[in-house]
């Protein structure tokens, strides 16, 4: 297929609030959209097989994979990456409890952990520790054998809760 | 003068400072690092395990849209000649000692003769994006003469044999013998011996970054900068100036920050070194960013050893000496020679006293992925085989498993301890400090004990459920030398500026070398600057492997600021017109001792120490105000801990559940216990994915099974328990700071703790698990088999 030219088509989104248009290939993948058309380079491929969550971002307010999508499947959708969570220079409660309890060592999946626990959190506000290590299998980590995210993500909770 | 050192920093467990740019996506990975007019590579890699090249045709690819440059390996070779099979670099003194024969096949950029492995480079292709270099790498054809596969590493070193690196005549390309005491005399004498076979299978680190490489070159000044996702900027810089010609000085390595390395990243990878050519032949600069399967299929691998022991004991479970023949699997190439298959002989003893042993080790070469360094790096295969061992003596003598431990356990009193061998660096083992039966009683109080968790067991069996209490006991040669690098400058400012060879992945050494550098110089951490993984910082390093940056780095920065405090206290004297002998470091600067209020700045020391007319120095001291030091440690320092896990073993579907696990550790002095604890939570973390989940399978033709993450488990949240710390410090005398290393020790204890947790549940059915990883249908079948006997 590559001696085709691919048309490209246009995409537009809202990303952290700001509305974005761009033109791309309709095969882009939108981790790539978001990471080379629009500099949000936050968000990482680890796999781009859907399996380690490292690109997870929030779709229409839902955690989603942006390595098994495309860009044009994000027309018209609002879109929420790391870049979005800190506010006025101050870190969301999460980023602070991340910090606060050594929960991310190399930091490369942390964007993608991040924006799951917080898709979790607004499902599940109150949760058990059982409760978050399952829903955080979505993403995985090599670096802190996960005990310090289950802190973290246990600590924001209620904290999370308060300022919502 | 007087420089005494606070530890107001040091032992607190600060928060990072690299956290802020990684929680908010201001992080810099090397796929997000862009330069104007970047192309982008992608490889074409072999899909057969064993055959000769005949041909490359690129003609189809260098047609595709967007694709500017493609080179093969045959073309490469005629452009290019393969560096030649080296020796490897081993130090004298370990050479003089050891009877050994290694062969070492240096792997070309590409492959050009034979392709040795699924996944080996034989072709790059570049283009204006990592699309366009991936549709078109796809049109590259390659023509193959297949050779039989060598799979199977016992197999490999037979006579009939299909081999790899022709020009041997053989697949044995390590071998090495390490001796102590007389073992056959042991053996003749000895009331019991036990004879096993224990495999402990391929894992690898799996970082959640793949591998990754930007370079540039600047045809004006004939200089090449390398930017790369490497734990080794100094040895990319080194061989990047061997193979393109150019002064180590024109050439600028840097890691950005890297996601994660576990050893993979290292060493220096063909990649690494053809990025740069490639850069510098299209005149653009160029970017390859591995993807998983590549990953999976190309980056090093590790583990992968058979050995067939044998050990005499007596009739109170001490061991009188042990015989251990065991096969490498290295894989196509072995890029760190013997640095496994070394590590693994000398850590077979652990903590315990052995008098007579003999070890013969052989390194085969397979067509499977390179075996290199990763954490642990040897050491578990040595624990496996050791703490296995302690278990089957222990059921031999119904005695229990910690009691046999203890019986065979060095003991506190008799420590620093000389173990009769040397270590890699060619230096007598002597074990400097700990306590390891003390290790022992921590992790075994914090499971419950075992007298207890055995009450529990009979309850348990009574209901049909399957308890075990597993043991897994190891010391750790860390802080290996040659050396490593430290600068230490006061920048006009006033702030303490310091680099060094040390090159992070995420351990957060900026945190704790601020903490280190403060108390050296008693300044706020802040005040410190670190500058890492960047080799126009400081032209001579290491590199950050084998759990030795914290030792190594921290003791080259604490001997370079010593020199340079000289300096400072003789111009701060000067500025505040005293003699040196009368002033201290404090509150920042120097002041006069006694006299509080008495203070000059660092920033006006600096003032004063610079070069040129009315500068504040007194007579005969040279200008300036940076020192820097390159530490040689003496030899390793030696890190132990016991890891005591108790599990539930369901053996109707075979699956392995962590009740309880516990980890009793001794690093010596903790500069930061909120990180340390990270360090062995992650690394055993890993250990747990390795005994149970990982595994990479090569069916006969060599092609790997688990070549995505849906095959190639890695443990998740869920699969992992809380892992329960219990610390103990005995610091070292073999550096400033008393510090040990850390970073690998979690991942050496953790397959043989399920092993031996796993065969003590199935006890009752007489099974033993004597290799890695555990997986549910071994159980099942384990259990079926001993009940059938039954």
């Amino acid at each position: 297929m590559t001696d085709v030219t691919m048309d490209q088509v246009d995409v537009r989104l809202t990303v952290n609030g700001k509305p974005y248009a761009g033109r791309c290939e309709p095969r882009k993948l939108l981790v790539d959209f978001l990471r080379e058309d629009l500099g949000l380079t936050g968000t990482h491929a680890g796999c781009e097989h859907g399996i380690c969550g490292a690109c997870t971002i929030l779709f229409n307010g839902e955690a989603a994979r942006s390595c098994i999508m495309f860009a044009v499947q994000a027309n018209g959708a609002q879109i929420t990456t790391i870049e979005g969570l800190a506010k006025g220079g101050e870190l969301h409660p999460l980023q602070q409890a991340f910090h606060e309890h050594h929960a991310l060592q190399c930091g490369f999946c942390t964007p993608g952990m991040l924006m799951a626990a917080i898709d979790f959190l607004n499902v599940n506000p109150a949760p058990t520790e059982h409760e978050v290590r399952e829903a955080m299998s979505a993403v995985l980590c090599r670096c802190t054998g996960y005990q310090n995210i289950v802190k973290a993500i246990l600590a924001a909770a209620p904290k999370m809760k308060a300022s919502s | 003068m007087t420089i005494a050192t606070e530890t107001r920093y040091v032992g607190r467990p600060m928060a990072r400072r690299e956290d802020k740019r990684l929680l908010t996506g201001r992080g810099q990975y090397i796929a997000d690092f862009t330069l104007p007019r970047l192309l982008h590579a992608a490889f074409v890699r072999s899909p057969v395990a064993h055959a000769r090249i005949r041909s490359v045709d690129l003609a189809r690819a260098l047609e595709a849209p967007g694709v500017v440059y493609a080179l093969s390996g045959p073309g490469l070779a005629k452009i290019v000649p393969p560096v030649s099979d080296s020796q490897l670099s081993l130090p004298a003194k370990w050479k003089s000692q050891i009877q050994h024969k290694f062969l070492n096949p240096q792997q070309p950029m590409l492959a050009h003769d034979k392709v040795r492995h699924v996944g080996e480079a034989i072709a790059i292709v570049v283009a204006e994006s990592r699309y366009a270099a991936e549709d078109a790498a796809e049109l590259v054809t390659v023509d193959f003469d297949p050779l039989p596969a060598v799979v199977d590493a016992e197999a490999a070193l037979k006579p009939d044999s299909a081999v790899l690196h022709e020009q041997y005549k053989t697949n044995t390309i390590g071998e090495f013998v390490l001796r102590k005491g007389d073992a056959d005399a042991a053996f003749a004498r000895a009331r019991h011996k036990l004879r096993r076979r224990f495999h402990h299978h391929r894992y690898a680190a799996i970082p959640m970054e793949t591998r990754g490489v930007v370079a540039t070159y600047d045809d004006r000044t004939d200089s090449m900068t390398i930017w790369s996702s490497t734990q080794v900027v100094h040895w990319v810089k080194r061989e990047a100036a061997t193979m393109l010609g150019i002064p180590e000085a024109r050439i600028r390595s840097v890691a950005l920050d890297v996601g994660g390395g576990f050893g993979v990243k290292g060493h220096v990878y063909p990649e690494d070194l053809l990025i740069p050519f490639v850069a510098r032949a299209v005149g653009q600069p160029v970017k390859w960013i591995e993807d998983r399967h590549e990953h999976l299929i190309s980056a090093c691998h590790s583990r992968d050893q058979i050995h067939d022991i044998e050990v005499a004991f007596d009739d109170d479970g001490r061991i009188l000496a042990y015989r251990d023949d065991y096969i490498v699997d290295c894989g196509a190439w072995n890029p760190i020679g013997s640095g496994i298959a070394y590590n693994t002989a000398v850590h077979l003893p652990g903590p315990y006293k052995f008098d007579h042993f003999a070890v013969h080790a052989r390194i085969a070469a397979t067509n499977k992925v390179a075996n290199a360094p990763y954490r642990g790096a040897g050491r578990p295969e040595a624990a496996l085989v050791t703490e296995r061992v302690m278990d089957l003596i222990a059921r031999e003598l119904r005695l229990e498993p910690d009691e046999v431990r203890r019986r065979n356990m060095i003991r506190a009193d008799e420590m620093p301890y000389a173990m009769g061998v040397p270590y890699r660096d060619g230096q007598p083992i002597v074990y400097d400090s700990g306590d390891f039966p003390s290790l022992l009683k921590k992790a075994l109080d914090a499971v419950g004990g075992v007298e207890a968790f055995r009450k529990r067991q009979r309850e348990a069996r009574a209901q049909g459920r399957h308890l075990g209490v597993g043991l897994g006991c190891y010391t750790e040669g860390t802080g290996v030398g040659p050396f490593e690098s430290a600068t230490v400058r006061v920048d006009p400012s006033g702030k303490i500026y310091v680099t060094s060879g040390a090159c992070p992945q995420g351990q957060g050494m900026e945190t704790i070398f601020a903490q280190i550098v403060a108390d050296l110089w008693s300044v706020d951490p802040s005040d410190v600057v670190v500058q890492l993984a960047d080799t126009s910082a400081i032209a001579i390093g290491f590199g950050t492997m084998a759990s030795r940056s914290t030792v190594t780095g921290s003791a080259a920065m604490h001997d370079a600021s010593r020199r340079l405090q000289k300096k400072v206290l003789s111009i701060g004297a000067n500025l505040l017109e005293c003699a040196a002998g009368d002033v201290e470091l404090r509150k920042g600067g120097v002041g006069i001792v006694g006299v509080p209020g008495a203070e000059v700045s660092l920033a006006k020391i600096a003032h004063a120490a610079r070069p040129g007319w009315d500068n504040g120095r007194p007579q005969g001291v040279e200008a300036g105000l940076e020192e820097t030091y390159y530490w040689e440690p003496p030899t390793v320092t030696w890190s132990s801990a016991v890891h005591a896990a108790i599990v539930e073993v369901d053996i109707g579907t075979g699956k392995v559940t962590v009740d309880k696990y516990a980890i009793a550790h001794d690093c010596g002095t903790v500069v930061n216990p909120l990180l340390l604890d990270g360090q062995i939570v992650g690394g055993a973390a890993q250990g747990l994915g390795g005994a149970l989940l990982e595994e990479f399978n090569y069916d006969a033709q060599g092609q790997l099974l688990t070549g995505s993450l849906m095959d190639y488990l890695l443990p998740t949240a869920s699969d992992i328990p809380e892992f329960q710390l219990i610390h103990q410090s005995s610091p070292t005398p073999l550096n400033p700071l008393g510090v040990k290393g850390v970073g690998e020790g979690g991942a050496i204890s953790p397959p043989v703790v399920i092993a031996n947790a796993v065969s003590d549940a199935l006890s009752p059915f007489g099974a033993e698990f004597n290799s890695t990883p555990i997986k549910p249908e071994q159980i099942v079948r384990a259990a079926r088999a001993g009940a059938a006997r039954r």
